[in-house]
């Protein structure tokens, strides 16, 4: 009973605790192998390009998809045994909207509220609270399907939250919306870690991990390849500054021409990056050396290049 | 303001043989979304109850001047009108319910991702499908109880057994949801549909529903007392004309058992398609 071994050695006030997580559909294995602590009032993050497993580790998580193998603890309950106990507790915000369509925008959250079994009058004065945090008063009253894709989500969140849940999980929280969209989505999120809320978020933005997450998780090809906050991550994982170089494909030299101007050389199809502490210094040395790039970029080191170091691949295709 | 989630109530022992968390006991709050949903396409509703109206009156009325009197159930003549009526009930008990149980399931099954949305909530497969079959069972009572008044205002009520059709108008409608449900978890795209206008409309027409079975040769009768609106129809016949007698119970056991199997196969497909 390794299971059962594994699951006494969990520790009580971890909201999440997951052991040797796998998940199998059919012959293909998702999830394979994960091990994860969520801590009270973080953001937690897990990073990965599509396919990686983390939605179907989030599926686990929210007690909608039976494990396959390994131990799982949510709320300090198994969701093979109270799923619905750990459902009552907590907000899921699918990777897909899943909206009402035939209800207005306040009877989405009055009937998902009644679904918790709280009352009439409780989910009434929830719905009325809800609307002003995802500022859709003004759209109350009408059909959900004419709303933006931004005023969706955030309606989507907000009806996540009508239960008051101790733990929000949120699956690709904007994939597909605008940048102003994102921004006030995020905005809202801050506020909602802010109230203690806490948070695990899926996404294949780098930028969104970074934005949001106190820790994450990178995952790739159903297994987690690093862990760590952001800013740990990419001092573990890469320099402090990338140099861009974007050649004309006819004059690009080969990456280890240039190896040993920088720390690290990675290719990809369309420009060489060159990890260093020093991006000004570097692109120096890259022009004494007599090569002449179309053009040059100097940045921070972000997590896309952290992927990039532990798998060889760029999240977003 | 604090949240009082109350945690879901332990399920009655017979649930307890369905997989843990399938049953929350809230099927209720599925009742109060349809009944918040309908009330932006009450047009449907009221459709649905004018359909066999128009059928007793062109039929009826119309044909029946022509047809005159017939053998009821217990050999007594009746009117034309008195024999078709019966009929239309137990039809429109079967339409009201698999209408609701297959169309609107299927959709939001496969395009609103509604029962996906349920299923994230401490709700579970049980309590959708029973929430689902309850509403469309409410909605095909309510077509019938429409229905019998109209029957009512017609004349066509003509023994104290006829209050007894409301219920058993519900347990037809039921039987008739459930395995509406359970057929469309099966369906893979609206040309599947074809096949419930397949099922419905020959059975709607060949059920003894406008005359008696005795017009067909003896091989044909048994393919007709095969079909579940077959028993609807007798059984209806029989209340409303009070020709009551103890073979009823056999239709009544026809219905439970649809009504067992539709729900068990409808829950553990729901299971099986949404919590992979």
């Amino acid at each position: 009973m390794s299971g059962l071994a594994a699951s006494v050695l969990f520790v009580a006030d971890g909201l999440v605790q997951a052991r040797g997580l796998r998940k199998r559909f059919g012959d293909f294995e998702a999830v394979r192998g994960v091990d994860v602590d969520v801590a009270r009032g973080e953001v937690f993050g897990f990073l990965g390009p599509n396919g990686a497993g983390k939605s179907s580790t989030m599926r686990m998580i929210a007690c909608v998809s039976p494990r396959s193998e390994g131990a799982l603890q949510v709320l300090g309950m198994d969701p093979d045994v109270d799923g619905p106990r750990i459902r009552a507790r907590i907000g899921v915000v699918p990777q897909l909207d899943n909206l009402d369509t035939e209800l207005t925008v306040r009877q989405n959250l009055q009937i998902y509220g009644r679904y918790f079994g709280l009352s009439r009058a409780h989910v009434r004065a929830k719905a009325t609270e809800l609307l002003e945090f995802a500022q859709l008063t003004e759209r109350a009253d009408d059909p959900v399907e004419p709303l933006s894709g931004g005023m969706k989500r955030r309606l989507t969140i907000a009806r996540a939250l009508v239960n008051e849940p101790e733990l929000l999980l949120l699956d690709e929280p904007t994939t597909g919306l605008d940048p102003q969209a994102r921004h006030l989505l995020w905005e809202r999120l801050y506020r909602l870690k802010r109230e203690g809320v806490t948070q695990i978020i899926t996404t294949h933005y780098m930028d969104e991990a970074e934005q949001l997450c106190d820790r994450l998780v990178v995952m790739d090809g159903g297994v987690i390849v690093a862990e760590g906050s952001p800013a740990e991550l990419i001092e573990r994982y890469s320099t402090r500054e990338v140099l861009e170089l974007r050649f004309d494909p006819a004059l690009r030299p080969a990456p280890d021409a240039l190896a040993r101007l920088a720390e690290r050389v990675e290719e990809l199809p369309d420009r060489l990056l060159l990890y260093t502490a020093d991006g000004e210094h570097t692109h120096a040395e890259v022009a004494r050396a007599g090569f002449v790039p179309l053009s040059a970029l100097v940045r921070r080191s972000s997590l896309e290049d952290v992927f990039l170091r532990l798998t060889g691949r760029t999240l977003v295709d | 303001m604090t949240a009082q989630v109350p945690a879901p109530p332990a399920p009655p022992a017979l649930l307890r043989l369905l997989p843990a968390g399938s049953y929350a006991g809230r099927s209720r709050a599925l009742l109060l979304r349809s009944a918040t949903a309908s009330r932006r396409a009450w047009l449907a509703f009221v459709s649905g109850f004018f359909e066999p109206v128009f059928y007793l009156v062109a039929m009826g009325q119309g044909l029946g001047s022509l047809v005159g009197v017939l053998p009821g159930p217990d050999g007594a003549p009746i009117s034309y009108a008195a024999f078709i009526a019966p009929g239309l009930l137990a039809a429109s008990a079967m339409n009201g319910a698999v209408f609701d149980s297959t169309f609107n399931v299927f959709f939001k099954l496969k395009y609103g991702r509604l029962y996906e949305a349920m299923l994230s909530t401490p709700l579970g497969p049980v309590d959708i499908a029973l929430g689902e079959i309850g509403w469309a069972l409410i909605r095909g009572g309510l077509y019938a109880l429409g229905f019998l008044s109209v029957m009512a205002g017609f004349g066509l009520l003509v023994s104290p057994w006829a209050l007894l059709a409301l219920p058993a108008a519900l347990v037809v409608a039921f039987a008739f949801a459930a395995v509406g449900m359970a057929a469309t978890s099966y369906m893979r795209s609206w040309q599947d549909f074809d096949l419930v206008t397949l099922a419905i409309l020959p059975m709607f027409l060949f059920s003894t529903t406008f005359y008696p079975l005795s017009v067909y040769p003896r091989w044909l009768q048994l393919v007709v007392e095969f079909l579940p609106l077959f028993h609807a129809v007798e059984l209806m016949r029989g209340l409303t004309t009070g020709a009551v007698h103890l073979g009823m119970v056999g239709h009544l056991a026809y219905f439970l058992v649809m009504i067992v199997v539709g729900v068990t196969v409808a829950s553990r497909r729901l299971d099986v398609l949404l919590l992979r």
